[in-house]
């Protein structure tokens, strides 16, 4: 009970909200950084996924990236990147967070693209329509639900792990965290947990609501089986080979 | 080659001389670390079992379950193990666990469903027309048929808690992730760049081991 007062006495005190180290420009640090990641990933992974999804061509590279990906803990990587790249700035926080977003945006780009049915793909070039057009007019527009819940996906990993970045010395509402607990402020460091917690599930609901308007078609008409099953709504969850429905043959 | 070996020192990105004085605290973290994520993956199937049975039979309350463990899949890591605090003590095994499984539920669940859901219904009305009772038919027919997508997502529980386990050395139970703290702590990148690569290792270690126990389990899904 002491630590919910001390939590909400540390969100309502004025103080908090003033200043570097205040809760606004923390969380101005905070989103800048996740959102210059996130849009570094995009504009890396987006344009080589599409044109490899209309090619038809390495897919084993864009699927398993994100597999092996998923293989690295963010805080190892976060580590990594600034013993590699220096302690100084937010650049190796950056290209670690790239290196995090670029994978499930490749991966899901790269399918929903290749998800696209063939016979509409077929339709466009008997219409006449250049390869080029084919892509641009009739398989992004198709696959741009998929490809924003990648990008929702990447964001909400993105905003979790710039949390992390306080234990480099760097800002972000990970600092109220970090500082709470050096400090032995149990209001700073469970408020600030509060703040990340809000921040990413805020992050998820508003990349749903993006997903849901470039989505005007109906539920019954989508392609993928976690639709069809109930499931589009969950968060982005990491899927493998197996995550087509299974339907095991039945050997007696 | 020599003169790169010579010139290994504290300053450099791993100096193997503290490597060598050190197996013994580094084997210590390593089984720490798998010790938190076999007791949190474990203890996550076992709660999600019953969910997904829940889910499967009543379709309001997939939407609730799904709702729920989505939003706890949100949350990050570093912000969990101290919410959780007031409730089950700052800096206990046991906030750190329960942390760790709040992020398997999601995952298991999904596929525990998913993987139920794709059972043929020709298997089930073979069963049902063999005088299975339905608990005999969900452990020998379901379950089994099942099995490839309850694995694939044991698979992806367990390379994210291995993951989520260096997080949880904020809180002092982190196996790797401590000697990764512990670097950044003294401005030492040897333990740092110990235990960044050993919890990568571990992480394709376990997702190589859990693969090998895919097949093995199910071998007519092999393709």
């Amino acid at each position: 009970m002491s630590a919910v007062i001390a939590v909400a006495t540390w969100l309502t005190d004025g103080r908090n909200w003033h200043g570097v180290e205040g809760i606004p420009h923390r969380l101005a640090e905070h989103v800048t950084i996740s959102a210059i990641s996130v849009g570094v990933a995009v504009a890396l992974a987006l344009p080589v996924a599409l044109t490899l999804g209309h090619l038809r061509r390495g897919g084993l590279v864009a699927i398993g990236l994100s597999n092996a990906a998923r293989a690295v803990p963010s805080l190892a990587l976060l580590v990594l990147s600034a013993l590699v790249f220096g302690l100084d700035s937010n650049v190796p926080i950056v290209i670690a967070m790239v290196a995090l977003a670029v994978p499930p945006i490749m991966t899901n780009a790269y399918v929903a693209v290749t998800d696209v049915a063939p016979g509409v793909v077929e339709a466009a070039r008997g219409m006449g329509l250049s390869g080029w057009q084919v892509l641009a007019r009739v398989e992004f527009p198709l696959a741009l639900p998929m490809v924003m819940g990648a990008i929702r996906t990447a964001a909400v990993q993105v905003v979790a792990t710039e949390t992390l970045a306080a234990a480099l010395a760097q800002g972000g509402l990970g600092r109220f965290i970090l500082d709470g607990l050096s400090q032995n402020d149990v209001g700073k460091l469970v408020g600030g947990a509060v703040l990340v917690a809000l921040l990413a599930v805020l992050t998820e609901a508003v990349f749903a609501l993006a997903q849901r308007i470039v989505s005007p078609l109906d539920r019954a008409h989508r392609t993928d089986a976690r639709s069809r099953r109930g499931m589009s709504g969950l968060p982005g969850v990491p899927e493998t080979d197996h995550m087509e429905p299974v339907r095991p043959g039945i050997e007696m | 080659m020599a003169s790169v070996l010579a010139a290994n020192g504290p300053n450099s990105l791993i100096w193997w001389d503290w490597v060598g004085r050190h197996t013994h605290e580094i084997g210590a973290a390593l089984l720490e670390h798998v010790e938190l994520t076999v007791v949190a993956v474990a203890s996550g199937l076992l709660v999600s079992i019953p969910f997904a049975l829940v889910a499967r039979r009543f379709r309001r309350a997939r939407v609730y379950i799904f709702a729920a463990f989505g939003v706890l899949y949100t949350i990050p890591s570093f912000a969990m193990i101290f919410l959780l605090g007031p409730f089950t003590g700052f800096l206990t095994a046991r906030t750190a666990v329960i942390a760790l499984v709040c992020y398997t539920l999601l995952i298991l669940v999904r596929n525990i469903v998913l993987g139920l859901d794709g059972v043929p219904a020709e298997a089930r009305e073979a069963a049902l027309g063999m005088g299975y009772r339905p608990w005999q038919l969900l452990v020998r027919v379901e379950l089994p048929l099942a099995l490839p997508s309850v694995l694939a997502g044991l698979r992806i529980a367990t390379v994210s808690t291995v993951g989520l386990v260096t997080v949880t050395a904020f809180i002092g139970h982190g196996g790797l992730g401590q000697l990764i703290l512990e670097g950044l702590d003294r401005d030492f990148s040897t333990p740092m760049m110990v235990g960044a690569l050993l919890s990568v290792l571990l992480a394709l270690t376990a997702d190589r081991l859990l693969v090998l126990l895919q097949r093995l389990a199910t071998p007519w899904a092999r393709r």
